[in-house]
């Protein structure tokens, strides 16, 4: 039974993203035989080509991908390379991992009121200092440039990678080998550049990899923050799927197969750069240079670190207060009346929306994790070394564009019937929680010291009571958290709920993005506020029941 | 089933006829209440899924109270699937009738008017006709409200079911300016002298067609040409509205390279002090904005001198609907008066009703009698002249122009 594990978790893995793939690219050459197209062309792809804007489009998935994934990394780098080992670089963790959680949309939603012209910021230092009795006609959220989409990328995707490296900086002898480069006379930071990042990059590539595919075709995001004269090619992919002009669909899977090219492409010019670095950084590495102090270095990368998590907490307590104002005008820095009937009145169809996000984030959850655990247990039990080639495997659901694999995965349920019923939600969402939770959980599972399980063994335990009881009750903590983490994946997906839930489930997310084209501000900060908390609940759980449950188990306690 | 099929064979005058006899009683009732009773039996237990443009939060709250009402009443669950645009239902009915699924669709309910009705009508898209055979259909002021069975000069033919009465205003705030504009050239003139004060929704939302539709109505020299089917003429009679448009987008808000995504959000920039006019469909809109906190107490309304457009709003069901009885008990609930009263209260909605008060018996008619005006809202007299709505292919093919010049 447990031998057959991996093998079903890559099959309910990776065939459907494979299936949707070939479902997106056969309509993309006219093969549609469900809309009549039974015929090989190439229409669909001359018609995206003949799209008025769309060069405008790809270019700009592309230039915004990149640039958030640059910046994201800069800061995470600079901030690790000029904090290490410092007590501020505990603290800062700390406050960034609550962010990691919360669901993308809400953080854009919140950063669009933070920097819109009769936003918050403005509101907050207006008239008095900039004399604005009117909101400047300035257009910034969005704005043509696609600024502030990249802004919340970047704030949503630094928690992320800074957990990653900090992940790998454990695998890696970072501080002895500090140690030795400060004693040969190099500055903190030029050290930390000089040696650790070549033992850490290669770790955490794959995340950044992740980093890049997402910003490149990022549709919840975009839908809120991104230029929409034209649009990137996501939204814009969707919009023709949304169309009722069903003619449309060819081009939608021609354009989802583009986007599938697109990140493709991004990933190859990463790459590129990958290498110029790694040229130039060699060249530099060895070339002597000790470095100052980097005193400067650290003010101004401590300063974007607080500005990033700033943002990202501002955006999210500003849409908390409009969950309880009543009148909140402009240039007002706080709302003038203050009311709940945001939240009396909104609890009745907040109940729908609320249960199915739960029901679902909990089955994927615990459906990932049975999967996750069922693979570590087998690689430990014959003693199968894990491969790269695996990871790889597992981050394919990552690095796929969604909208290039979803859209063919739609054609795939409404095949098998269950198009828009919960189990193809579930399932749809268990693609991508369950990289994360594999991410998450590997680290506490393998360096388990082992000496226990061969103790156990010798007393003549059998290997599943050893699972279940020694295993199991000494990473309870890692494995609540890695539950955590998957269910705070599975709240926020936006792009798997509207296409396997065809329309028949709404989760918070869904119901958010809808709320955020246009309606009342103070019922979607009830939306917002809810989104960010599911996920913070389920963290305090994961840490608390533990905590509890060894209140007097010293030992356990401490056993992470 | 006579009846039915002599119903659907009759033109419009016919259907309304039949209506009509049912509402005096003098058709077979018995034999239309035991119909009627079968199907709300089969109704009860029922989930309707209704999808429903999304993008008022009052509208989504009344939407709310109808679905714990129809619960309450005839067991019946409702799920409103809140849609940025209705074509999404429309597509979604459409992909299911292309996957060959003739049975237990997605969609049970459409909230509908002009091109979508008229799309989903011609291709077969709809289950009907069933709006006569509502009990409460009786009510309905198919006389002095025709738009209540001529949707955009396509007649009804009984594929939807009227639940509401829109009339095209603007809101302004007193506190800011005193001079709103009446006509639309004026509009112009106000944009000249108010820069970046004035924007209009981004089509293919309803509002900012409506305000194109407004816009040709006044500028081109053949409004009556607006009537029947658009064709050759369209360059000709749009080509004034396309320049007023191009004059205009200087001295628009953002310069006319950003549009508010719909009504209400234009409501909540006038509300942000970002424009100084907003545009809604229901006259009591500013009222009812003021008691929900959502415009200041000095917000006003206008019309225009000339008139403006109105129309009424329908809900249809879809040929292949899982829920079709439960779909017809709300549909019957949203012409009670009770349902009427509710939405037309500008403290809940203020959406105008498509019911006759001289065929409501006297308690209902105190309902509405009683119902507050509110201090935003024009008094009858003062609403100006109903146009009638242009014909949906000027809709559609307005949308596409549009998108060509401005969209991209």
């Amino acid at each position: 039974m447990l031998r057959w594990i991996p093998a079903l978790t890559l099959t309910l893995f990776l065939v459907p993203v494979a299936a949707g793939l070939v479902g997106t690219v056969l309509p993309s050459f006219g093969l549609m035989p469900a809309l009549g197209g039974t015929v090989f062309s190439l229409d669909p792809w001359r018609e995206l080509a003949a799209w008025p804007g769309i060069g405008t489009s790809v270019r700009l998935s592309i230039t915004t991908g990149l640039a958030a994934t640059a910046i994201s990394l800069s800061v995470v780098l600079a901030f690790c390379s000029t904090c290490h080992g410092t007590q501020l670089f505990g603290t800062l963790r700390r406050l960034i991992s609550p962010l990691l959680s919360v669901p993308h949309v809400a953080v854009a939603i919140g950063l669009a009121y933070l920097i819109t012209p009769s936003g918050w910021i403005v509101r907050a230092v207006s008239p008095w200092a900039t004399g604005w009795e009117l909101p400047p006609d300035l257009a910034t959220a969005p704005d043509p440039y696609g600024l502030s989409y990249i802004a919340a990328l970047v704030v949503k995707e630094v928690p992320f990678l800074l957990l990653m490296t900090i992940a790998a900086l454990g695998q890696t002898r970072a501080n002895a080998t500090l140690a030795i480069g400060r004693s040969l006379g190099y500055g903190p930071a030029t050290a930390w550049f000089k040696t650790v990042l070549p033992l850490v990059y290669p770790q955490i590539r794959l995340p950044v990899l992740a980093v890049l595919a997402f910003s490149t075709s990022a549709v919840d995001v975009a839908l809120i923050l991104a230029p929409n004269t034209p649009p990137p090619l996501a939204p814009l992919v969707l919009r023709w799927f949304n169309d009722p002009d069903l003619t449309r669909q060819f081009l939608a899977a021609a354009g989802a197969s583009l986007q599938f090219a697109v990140v493709i492409l991004a990933a190859a010019l990463w790459h590129l750069l990958e290498r110029i670095v790694a040229r130039l950084g060699r060249r530099w590495t060895t070339g002597g240079s000790r470095g100052r102090g980097g005193a400067a270095g650290r003010k101004i990368s401590v300063t974007v670190m607080t500005v990033a998590i700033c943002s990202g907490f501002l955006s999210l307590v500003g849409m908390a207060t409009w969950s309880f104002a009543r009148r909140w005008r402009y240039p007002d820095p706080l709302p003038s009346e203050w009311t709940l009937t945001n939240w009396t009145q909104q609890a009745d169809s907040l109940l729908w929306p609320l249960w199915t996000t739960v029901s679902v984030g909990l089955a994927a959850a615990v459906i990932a994790l049975a999967l996750v655990l069922g693979c570590l247990e087998n690689e430990q039990r014959y003693g199968l070394q894990p491969t790269t080639r695996a990871l790889w495997l597992l981050y394919t659901p990552l690095l796929v564009p969604q909208v290039a694999f979803l859209f063919g995965g739609q054609v795939l349920l409404s095949w098998m019937g269950v198009a828009g019923t919960w189990p193809a939600l579930v399932w749809s969402h268990l693609l991508f929680v369950l990289p994360y939770i594999f991410l998450s959980l590997t680290d506490p599972f393998r360096t388990l010291d082992e000496r226990y399980v061969r103790s156990a063994l010798c007393l003549g335990a059998t290997p599943s009571r050893i699972f279940w009881q020694v295993k199991m009750p000494m990473l309870l903590r890692p494995v609540l958290v890695a539950l955590a983490v998957g269910f705070a994946v599975s709240v926020g997906q936006y792009l798997p709920t509207v296409f396997a839930g065809g329309g028949r489930y709404i989760t918070l997310t869904t119901e958010a993005v809808s709320l955020a084209a246009g309606a009342d501000r103070r019922v979607i900060g009830v939306y917002v506020f809810l989104q960010a908390a599911l996920p913070f609940v389920a963290f305090v759980v994961a840490l608390g029941l533990p905590a509890w449950l060894y209140r007097d188990r010293r030992a356990l306690r401490v056993a992470q | 089933m006579t009846v039915m099929r002599v119903r659907r064979s009759a033109v419009s005058a016919a259907v309304v006829l039949t209506g009509l006899l049912l509402g005096l009683g003098i058709m077979p009732a018995s034999a239309a209440d035991t119909a009627w009773s079968d199907i709300v039996a089969k109704a009860r237990g029922q989930v309707v899924f209704w999808n429903a443009w999304g993008g008022d939060e009052r509208i989504n709250a009344y939407i709310a109270w109808v679905g714990s009402r129809a619960k309450a009443l005839h067991g019946v669950t409702l799920r409103h699937v809140k849609l940025a645009d209705t074509a999404q239902a429309v597509r979604s009915v459409l992909a299911e009738k292309a996957a060959g699924r003739s049975k237990g669709g997605s969609v049970d309910l459409i909230w509908i008017n002009g091109e979508n009705f008229k799309s989903m009508k011609d291709q077969a898209l709809l289950h009907g006709p069933f709006a006569e055979s509502l009990p409460n259909f009786k009510f309905v002021d198919v006389k002095d409200k025709p738009t209540t069975i001529i949707d955009f000069t396509v007649p009804t033919d009984g594929y939807e079911s009227p639940w509401g009465m829109a009339k095209l205003v603007f809101m302004y705030d007193t506190a800011r300016i005193s001079d709103p504009p009446r006509s639309i050239a004026g509009f112009l003139e106000f944009a000249k002298s108010h820069p970046s004060r004035f924007t209009y929704p981004a089509p293919p939302d309803f509002i900012g067609t409506t305000f194109l539709k407004q816009a040709l109505y006044e500028l081109t020299p053949s409004p009556e040409a607006l009537q029947k089917p658009a064709g050759d003429n369209f360059e000709a009679v749009t080509a004034p509205l396309w320049r007023f448009l191009d004059d205009l987008r200087a001295h628009q808000w953002r310069r006319g390279r950003s549009f508010p995504k719909n009504g209400p959000t234009q409501r909540q920039l006038l509300d942000d002090g970002e424009v100084d006019i907003a545009i809604s469909f229901h006259p009591a809109d500013a009222s009812s904005a003021i008691a929900n906190g959502l415009l200041p107490k000095t917000a006003r309304t206008f019309v225009l001198d000339r008139g403006t457009i109105g129309n009424t709003h329908f809900v249809a069901i879809p040929f292949n609907a899982r829920a079709k009885e439960g779909a017809m008990v709300i549909a019957n609930f949203l012409l009670s008066p009770e349902a009427q009263a509710q939405k037309q209260n500008p403290e809940i909605w203020g959406d105008d009703t498509v019911l006759a008060m001289d065929r409501l018996s006297a308690p209902d008619r105190k309902m509405f009698d009683n119902l507050p005006r509110g201090v935003a809202t024009l008094p009858p007299d003062q609403l100006g002249a109903t146009l009638p709505e242009p014909h949906p292919s000027w809709m559609t093919r307005i949308e596409k122009s549009w998108l060509q010049r401005y969209g991209q």
